[in-house]
């Protein structure tokens, strides 16, 4: 069914740090291992070897370099499904295979009833549907719906791929349509934000913003340095041990 | 958008021969059209040919063409649903008033104006298809679903006066309905054109990064080496240059053209008001094809920004 549910339970998505991520590519790697062998088995890939080598992934890391000169910064920008309140992706759907789980709000595409009309990518803003091209089908983001509720796997495992992987902490998965949450307690803090929300499908995957920027200019404001030589306070201990140091210096 | 010839063709074909349905029923609701069982034949049998053959032809167009009937369901939510669902149900009153019209030679008009509604509702149903996305500018438009009315009216009534003067009837008020119809589609696909060129592109790598408080947003590493699908699918452009020239012949060989040979086939000697109504058709379906690629490859989708696109 493609109409979207009024409501979900809760809104399972993730939280990305572009403060710490370092394009290091691990949860696209790990994403793609987990999802070829999961939910929408196999992930194809074409002429792998080949010239022009091509293949269906969930997560894309883009890198921008933001800003001029000096003060430039280079961003890493990880990019998969943002599992939105209202997806248009959805709605568009002519045969029901992409829809909206009422309970946790991830947007899934069942492979055994997509006709591969691509319509929904076209609905996408964001890119994050990608058709396989040899199993004729759309393929996207699960948010591991075969990990988190995964009792046959260790308990710290059932988390996405793409978090467990993530080197640097950058990558934080929760429920945020749970105010008391960890991660809507990490949004309200670092200020994350939503892609696009003029486009008004809602995502409920958010984006940690970069901190401030540190370097030589602006590192010694944030912490006093300390003072080349101490200062001298005069007491007779100082006295005898500057007296010993002249005798030995001699 | 990479403009792909299954759906080019679809759209063209299924556009004209649903306005060659609407012709025949209305010829026939306004007595201009006698139905006769050999000009019946061809002209149901053209205009089911085409719808048939666009839809066959978008079949083309999935992965996995033998779940198409999957696509029945959806109507609720989904415009290309509901488009299939008008499709088939049009056939119902067409089929029958088809039936009729060869084998009785009589005509019904209420399944006349049952094939009107339905053929209307169907090509109003391909227009929202481009037009219910937000995600595509140039077709989050207005316009896009009344010119694909439009058109599908004037490319069928362009067929219809080919039978009429294959059938030697009247065709002088046909004849200027049609001419009225290809300037009306002629105008705005115009002013679609003017509109879309002059539109703000208010999507930018900043804005849909949201680090465009930070500066200004460049792409510096490509998540892959090679394009991936949604370049291949979504990152289709064509040159400023072609695409005007391509406009021109849309708008002259497609529109003007056979306005103007229809025109002209109103004062031509008894005998060539066939050829010009033939040679009408054949500029139409060139012009018109034209239309629908630039209609694909004008398109950007604002998730071309994330690839280094100025803006969307």
């Amino acid at each position: 069914m493609t109409s979207l549910p009024q409501s979900t339970d809760k809104k399972l998505g993730l939280v990305i740090d572009l403060d710490t991520c370092v394009g290091c590519q691990a949860c696209a790697t790990s994403c793609k291992e987990w999802n070829t062998g999961g939910y929408s088995a196999p992930l194809s890939d074409i002429q792998p070897y080949g010239v022009d080598p091509q293949g269906t992934w969930l997560n894309r890391i883009h890198s921008y370099e933001i800003g001029e000169g000096s003060t430039s910064r280079t961003v890493h920008f990880p990019r998969s499904c943002l599992h939105c309140e209202t997806p248009a992706c959805v709605t568009v759907c002519p045969t029901g295979a992409s829809y909206k789980r009422a309970e946790d709000g991830i947007v899934l595409v069942n492979p055994d009833t997509c006709i591969g009309c691509k319509l929904c990518s076209w609905a996408c803003p964001y890119g994050a549907r990608e058709y396989d091209y040899a199993e004729g089908v759309m393929r996207k983001c699960t948010l591991c719906v075969d990990r988190i509720y995964n009792e046959h796997i260790p308990e710290e495992d059932r988390i996405p791929a793409c978090v467990r992987a993530c080197p640097t902490g950058a990558r934080h998965y929760g429920d945020l349509g749970d105010s008391e949450s960890k991660v809507s307690k990490l949004v309200a803090e670092r200020g994350g934000y939503a892609l696009l929300p003029e486009m008004d499908y809602k995502p409920v995957n958010r984006y940690l913003p970069p901190r401030p920027r540190r370097d030589s200019n602006t590192a010694s404001s944030d912490t006093p340095r300390p003072a080349e030589k101490p200062v001298s306070t005069g007491a007779a201990i100082e006295r005898l041990f500057k007296f010993a140091d002249k005798i030995l210096s001699r | 958008m990479h403009p792909a010839y299954s759906v080019i063709l679809f759209t063209t074909m299924s556009g004209a021969g649903y306005g060659l349905l609407i012709w025949l029923s209305a010829l026939g609701l306004a007595g201009a059209l006698p139905p006769t069982r050999t000009l019946g034949f061809f002209a149901f049998g053209l205009a089911f040919a085409l719808i048939g053959g666009g839809l066959m032809s978008s079949t083309a167009h999935l992965g996995r063409p033998e779940r198409a009937w999957r696509a029945f369901s959806q109507w609720r939510s989904s415009w290309l649903s509901r488009e299939g669902v008008l499709a088939v149900a049009s056939f119902v009153p067409a089929g029958l008033l088809a039936i009729n019209w060869i084998f009785y030679e009589s005509f019904s008009p209420a399944l006349a104006w049952a094939t009107i509604a339905l053929s209307l509702a169907t090509v109003y149903a391909t227009g929202m298809i481009y037009q219910s996305l937000p995600t595509i500018r140039a077709w989050h438009n207005p316009l896009v679903t009344p010119i694909y009315l439009v058109l599908a009216i004037a490319t069928g009534g362009v067929i219809a006066l080919f039978f009429l003067r294959a059938a030697e009837l009247q065709a002088a008020r046909p004849s200027l309905v049609a001419i009225a119809m290809l300037l009306a589609a002629a105008a705005l696909k115009w002013s679609y054109w003017t509109g879309i060129d002059s539109a703000q592109r208010t999507y930018t790598a900043g804005a849909a990064t949201g680090l465009g408080q930070f500066g200004k947003v460049r792409m510096l590493i490509s998540p892959h080496s090679t394009a991936n699908y949604v370049m291949r699918e979504m990152g289709y452009s064509v040159g400023r240059r072609h695409a005007n020239k391509l406009r021109r012949t849309a708008l002259w060989v497609g529109l003007i053209a056979p306005a103007l040979l229809t025109a002209l086939s109103l004062y031509a000697p008894a005998g060539t008001e066939i050829a010009l109504a033939l040679l009408a058709v054949a500029a139409m379906a060139f012009g018109i094809i034209t239309e629908r690629w630039l209609f694909f490859a004008e398109a950007e989708h604002v998730v071309n920004v994330y690839y280094g696109a100025e803006a969307a």
